[in-house]
């Protein structure tokens, strides 16, 4: 079980009043019409997966009900940070598949 | 090579011996400098495509290369569910190959893999479940697999431990049912295609772990591992949670996530559930293994993760539904509890296919239930590396239909873990 802290709320809480949102950063493509299949796919089905550091989005579903980020070790689960919406981590990712 | 068949003679011979004197069942050489291919993963599917290449294909000059030990991945931790009521064409028909292949597979192997074709159900709770059910047996029969829609009195009759009582949480208001599902062991699956493997030339290398992939102009050489270069023409990678970091030493990237899938075993019990009864709608699935523990899979963390363990909730939710389907089981004890790391892709298929690197393919994305498929994966993935082009019942699982759009959802039939 995770312990996870909810930015906007400032608590720690366990993982299960959270859901997951898969991959943070992504942009959708400002203009999908004049993207490619493999830019649009990429866009929606190729992910980073990390064997390492990962950010990634979290809901806080049974409380303030508001996405953010989290910057978690896919490998120890240790969770390093927690920051809002919009706002960029302190601690840098790995890359696509990659270890650290 | 190991040498000898077993057999019921071998048996009683080394009867005589107090079973000391049993031949290895495959030996453990060290690795030559180059192979025409080498496989990485010594799962099952791994282990299955070197056989086929062997066996096939005539190509014996081949490499497994496995970081652990053979079967230590997700074959080994899987809840070993087996069946082929899938509902899309494309993925009906691999499936049925793997079952068609699995009917046989003790023998062709001389390796007793404990096939045991108990049957399996898939409950319906709720009139949509029952529907798509129906959806899925007419498309299955269409497709010549087998296939039942039954009833409650007739799902009461094959289980007679489950709560089929009207009005109780979780209602069964039917199920579907394939009787040439089941069940088989996980282990023997691996230990039987390596030992078969070997004594057709392919080299078992164990304790050995992928670090790199080395390509030249476009074409793939060779891998780096902990234990020095060795050189391939081809490369075929097969190791189901870490495709994501294998593709990235060869400077792709997969539509595939890594996720923990978690499953348990009980305490050994008499004889008291002789089918696998699996729920899409409450998340669980249950066979009893002949040494008689009840053997319980549950759902994948949403979270990504190569920990091989997830979390306390997930299995609490799939205790919940078991014992509500179960009541009898509610003061079973559970002997141990595990985690593999699973590959999920987008659409719950699996890919096998080529890459924008010459002579390098990949074979992964089985997700929640690849040991299903272990011999047909193996079949298909073999036929495709020798050729170098997809075999006819991989082509629609290539890595392009994530930019064609041709996906081939399976969520319905692959909802469940398994
Ligand atoms: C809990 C659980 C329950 C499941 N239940 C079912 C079920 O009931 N029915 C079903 O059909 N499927 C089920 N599955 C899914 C099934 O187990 C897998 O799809 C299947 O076993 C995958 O086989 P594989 O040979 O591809 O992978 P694995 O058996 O995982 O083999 C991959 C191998 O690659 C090795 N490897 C990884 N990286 C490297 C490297 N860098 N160098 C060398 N070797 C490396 C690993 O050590 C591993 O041994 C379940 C999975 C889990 C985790
Ligand atoms: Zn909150």
């Amino acid at each position: 079980m995770l312990q996870i802290k909810c930015p906007y709320c400032q608590e720690l809480r366990e993982e299960d009043e959270f859901s997951y949102g898969g991959e943070a950063h992504i942009e959708r493509p400002a203009n999908p019409e004049a993207c490619s299949d493999e830019e649009w796919g990429a866009y929606l089905f190729f992910r980073k997966n990390p064997r390492g550091v990962h950010h990634e989005m979290w809901n806080h579903a049974a409380g303030c009900r508001r996405y953010f980020n989290v910057t978690r070790n896919t490998v120890t689960y240790e969770i390093l940070e927690s920051y809002p919406m919009g706002e960029k981590p302190a601690v840098l990712a790995a890359g696509p598949g990659e270890r650290n | 090579m190991s040498g000898g068949s077993y057999s019921g003679f071998s048996l009683f011979k080394n009867a005589l011996s107090y079973h000391e004197n049993w031949q290895r069942a495959w030996r453990s050489p060290k690795p030559k400098s180059d192979y025409d291919v080498i496989i990485i993963g010594g799962g099952g599917h791994g282990l299955a495509t070197a056989y086929y290449l062997a066996r096939e294909h005539g190509i014996t000059n081949v490499a497994v290369i496995e970081k652990g030990y053979l079967g230590g991945g997700n074959t080994g931790r899987n809840t070993t569910i087996i069946r082929s009521n899938y509902l899309w064409d494309e993925a009906a028909h691999l499936y049925e190959l793997a079952l068609k292949l699995w009917e046989g597979l003790s023998q062709e192997l001389n390796f007793n893999v404990m096939f045991s074709q108990r049957g399996v159900l898939n409950l319906g709770h709720t009139l949509q479940d029952m529907r798509d059910i129906e959806r899925r047996v007419n498309a299955n029969r269409l497709n010549g697999i087998d296939g039942e829609v039954i009833g409650p009195a007739e799902v009461q009759k094959l289980v007679p431990l489950l709560d089929c009582s009207p009005g109780n949480r979780y209602p069964v208001l039917g199920a579907s049912w394939q009787p040439r599902g089941g069940t088989a062991r996980h282990d023997a699956v691996a230990w039987g295609y390596a030992r078969a493997a070997d004594a057709l030339g392919v080299d078992l290398i164990q304790q050995t772990e992928v670090t790199g992939i080395r390509r030249e102009n476009g074409r793939v050489t060779g891998v780096e591992t902990n234990a020095g270069f060795i050189g391939a023409r081809k490369v075929g990678c097969v190791v189901a949670g870490n495709s994501g970091v294998l593709a990235a030493m060869a400077g792709l990237q997969l539509p595939i996530e890594s996720h923990p899938l978690q499953a348990m075993v009980s305490e050994p019990l008499r004889p008291c559930l002789d089918t696998v009864v699996m729920s899409n709608a409450v998340h669980g699935y249950i066979s009893q293994s002949d040494k008689g523990d009840l053997v319980i899979g549950a759902g994948i963390d949403h979270y990504t993760g190569y920990g091989q363990r997830g979390s306390f909730h997930v299995v609490e939710h799939t205790m919940q539904a078991i014992c509500e389907l179960f009541p009898a089981f509610s003061r079973v004890r559970m002997n141990r509890q595990w985690g593999g790391i699973v590959d999920t892709c987008p659409d719950a298929c699996p890919i096998i296919s080529k890459t924008p690197v010459q002579g390098l393919y990949f074979n992964c994305g089985w997700g929640t239930g690849g040991f299903k498929a272990t011999p047909g994966s193996g079949y298909v993935f073999a036929d495709t590396v020798a050729h170098d082009r997809p075999h006819p019942l991989a082509e629609a699982f290539s890595i392009d239909r994530f930019y064609s759009g041709a996906l081939i959802d399976e969520h319905g039939a692959a909802g469940v873990a398994h």
